[in-house]
């Protein structure tokens, strides 16, 4: 069924239904998609204020990103997910609070006590798998979580989520071709937003669609649009019932825009023309999501404003909260290099050791 | 006790872990039906079927990735790099991943993997089937390598291997396989990760190696103990972590070091080893920090006579002690 916009008197209830959801549902992926931006933007505004050394953006990719995550089982199945991946990793249970620990790299921050870039997100205990820098290694930790989860009987589903630029390296290649030969439970998604960096999609991909390929593995490639939510979500809730049910791994395209550079260190003007970035604003997905519940009778002015001052409100808090956490000591730079702190390495013992900590172990001590 | 070659004893350690742990399962290129290339995983395929021995396309990056998602989920892999020359495709897994998931998710999350990787020449091998590939890995923390000699540290080591809650990287040399032999226990048993051994005690000169260069070394310690050069061997068996205890404690009595490996000398492993000897033995020490290693070049050549140049064998270390005994 295809959304018209011709139906003025459509009753609430009828769009969610169409696609087996609630109202509820709709107004939760509205907000998740408007949280996603409210704190991407505010990351921006730190970053431009100096309280903030990087940003990396999802801005423009959020209607994929919340339409492809929402038919994931909460805390059971995974996501492998990319740098941009902040509306994604709201919908499996990260929260504002988290993202904004990342963002000042605080000792309390879950995805890597302060380690990592922002944007690095990652979290146990809702199977989201902690993101590198490297693009496209996650692919092999989804299949192999896919690969466990068969052995384990776990019914658990793996999607690894980056964008057309990753999707040209190799353990792209070797992952889909494992998971295609044993049908392991595992989605790949593309989030294509048309540019590796400066780089334009014609001169990084031979071929339109990246979902192309996936005919190469013998597996479905799909393409939906990334500014449609539902068709994002219907996507996505085929694939991961295809891959529940043992019929092997799918490959979601998701076409998406990209609204500001490629991070706060990039000046994307420099090779994308003004006609273009302008015309990449009509693709942003959250005023044409907005547009559509309200057509449909799901959001109405009241609705919209409670959900702005909400989310401000997180915005505000998660970003008050992370500023004043404390940041982490140089006495635990060394923790969790390994499991044993004795398999560690010492500094020569007449050496002062970092932040005044005890040596770590395993060295003479004498 | 049973005596079993190293290979065999190898086998013993993955199958007597199978059989204890469900979670443990091989992945690699021909370690099915096959048994690989050298046999290590003979009859694991046809006692533990096709979801826990699963033979791999022709893709390292893939074996060694794929086997930290199952270790995220739950699993302990062992995955089979054929030959450790083809281990470079799986690096930047192991190395931007493996290593540093621990670290990055603040101790969150853990990575239970062995890498097993036949290394080493002296077999025909040639370039891309004898090198040795330890000091990419040693370098890196958040990894540990292990390199057994004997049969007995093969099996305790693997096993300690599979049970370390930390990826292992487990480097076999593939001319022990069959030529060595010894003393295996057949039920469970660990050679702990990070204790060293000495092999030969003696007071004048310490040879520090591991893997085959420990039983040439033993060789050589025998060569020179007729001519009045007392010896001692150490195996370090296990290079990160580093049993510095042992390694110390021994040149600190015989006051010299002669530090023996197969790889190319320039940043080889052994030249960590000298380094911390001269940092931390500089008082014990009474000749300099010596290192014998393979020539420089890109790889080991295949013709015999030049496979003969680039090693290294008990002859050149006897050679090598003695220039440093009469220092």
């Amino acid at each position: 069924m295809t959304i018209t916009g011709q139906e003025g008197d459509r009753k609430a209830g009828t769009l969610a239904a169409e696609y087996g959801l609630a109202d509820a549902d709709l107004l939760a992926m509205y907000r998740t998609m408007a949280l996603a931006r409210a704190l991407d933007e505010r990351m921006w505004l730190l970053n431009r204020s100096g309280r903030a050394p990087f940003v990396i953006s999802g801005q423009g990719h959020e209607g994929a990103q919340v339409g492809i995550a929402w038919p994931l089982r909460r805390d059971h199945d995974w996501v492998a997910p990319f740098y941009r991946s902040i509306a994604t990793c709201l919908v499996v249970g990260m929260t504002p609070r988290d993202v904004m620990l990342a963002q000042f790299a605080r000792a309390s921050d879950p995805s890597s006590g302060g380690r990592q870039m922002p944007g690095h997100y990652g979290h146990p205990g809702h199977h989201v798998v902690s993101v590198s820098s490297p693009v496209a290694t996650q692919i092999l930790h989804a299949v192999g979580i896919a690969l466990a989860s068969r052995i384990r009987g776990l019914d658990q589903v793996a999607m690894a989520i980056m964008g057309e630029g990753s999707s040209n390296q190799g353990d792209v290649h070797e992952g889909l071709n494992f998971a295609a030969i044993h049908r392991l439970p595992m989605v790949l998604v593309i989030e294509n937003n048309g540019y590796a960096i400066s780089v334009p999609a014609a001169r990084e991909l031979s071929v339109r669609d990246v979902a192309d390929r996936a005919s190469g593995y013998g597996i479905p490639g799909v393409v939906v649009d990334g500014t449609d939510v539902l068709a994002c979500y219907t996507a996505s809730r085929e694939a991961v019932d295809r891959a529940r049910r043992g019929e092997g791994p799918t490959l979601i395209e998701a076409k998406v825009t990209r609204l500001t550079g490629h991070s706060s260190d990039d000046q994307q003007s420099k090779y994308r023309s003004e006609s273009e970035l302008a015309e990449g604003l009509t693709h942003d997905p959250l005023p044409i999501f907005r547009a559509q519940l309200r057509e449909a009778g799901v959001l109405d002015e009241a609705a919209e404003a409670a959900i702005a001052t909400d989310v401000k409100a997180s915005v505000e808090g998660a970003t008050s909260f992370a500023e004043a956490a404390p940041d982490p000591e140089p006495a635990g730079a060394m923790d969790h290099v390994f499991g044993d702190p004795a398999a560690g390495e010492p500094p020569p013992p007449w050496h002062p050791t970092p932040g005044g900590a005890s040596g770590s172990g395993g060295g003479l001590g004498a | 006790m049973t005596v079993r070659t190293f290979i065999e004893a190898v086998r013993e350690g993955m199958a007597q872990e199978m059989r204890r742990d469900a979670s443990v399962i091989v992945l690699g290129e021909d370690v099915g039906k096959k048994g690989g290339v050298f046999l290590a995983t003979d009859g694991l395929w046809a006692e533990f079927g096709d979801d826990r021995v699963i033979d791999t396309p022709l893709t390292e990056s893939m074996i060694v990735g794929t086997s930290i998602g199952a270790a995220l989920n739950g699993l302990r892999p062992i995955a089979e790099i054929q030959f450790a020359d083809f281990i470079f495709p799986a690096f930047n897994q192991l190395v931007s991943e493996a290593a540093r998931m621990r670290y990055r998710t603040i101790g969150a999350s853990c990575v239970p993997m062995v890498v097993r990787a036949p290394y080493g020449g002296g077999v025909h091998g040639a370039m891309y089937h004898s090198q040795s590939v330890e000091a990419f890995f040693t370098h890196i923390p958040g990894i540990k390598t292990v390199v057994p000699s004997t049969p007995y540290d093969a099996k305790g080591l693997l096993v300690a291997a599979i049970r370390d809650e930390d990826p292992v990287l487990f480097l076999e040399h593939k001319k022990l396989y069959r030529s060595v032999r010894g003393d295996v226990p057949g039920g469970e048993y660990t050679v702990p990760i990070g204790r060293a051994v000495v092999r030969r005690p003696g007071r004048r000169l310490t040879v520090v190696a591991y893997g085959l260069m420990v039983h040439y070394a033993l060789e050589a310690a025998e060569k020179v103990a007729d001519e009045g050069i007392d010896c001692e061997v150490v195996d370090l068996r296990s290079l990160r972590p580093l049993d510095r205890e042992t390694l110390l404690g021994s040149v600190r009595k015989t006051g010299k070091c002669l530090v023996v490996y197969e790889d190319n000398r320039f940043g080889g492993y052994g030249a960590e080893i000298a380094a911390i000897v001269a940092e931390e033995a500089f008082d014990y020490l009474d000749g300099p920090v010596s290192r014998i290693a393979g020539p420089d070049s890109p790889a080991m050549p295949y013709n015999h006579i030049l496979e003969d140049w680039f090693m290294l064998n008990p002859a050149k270390i006897a050679d090598a002690i003695r220039k440093l005994a009469a220092y």
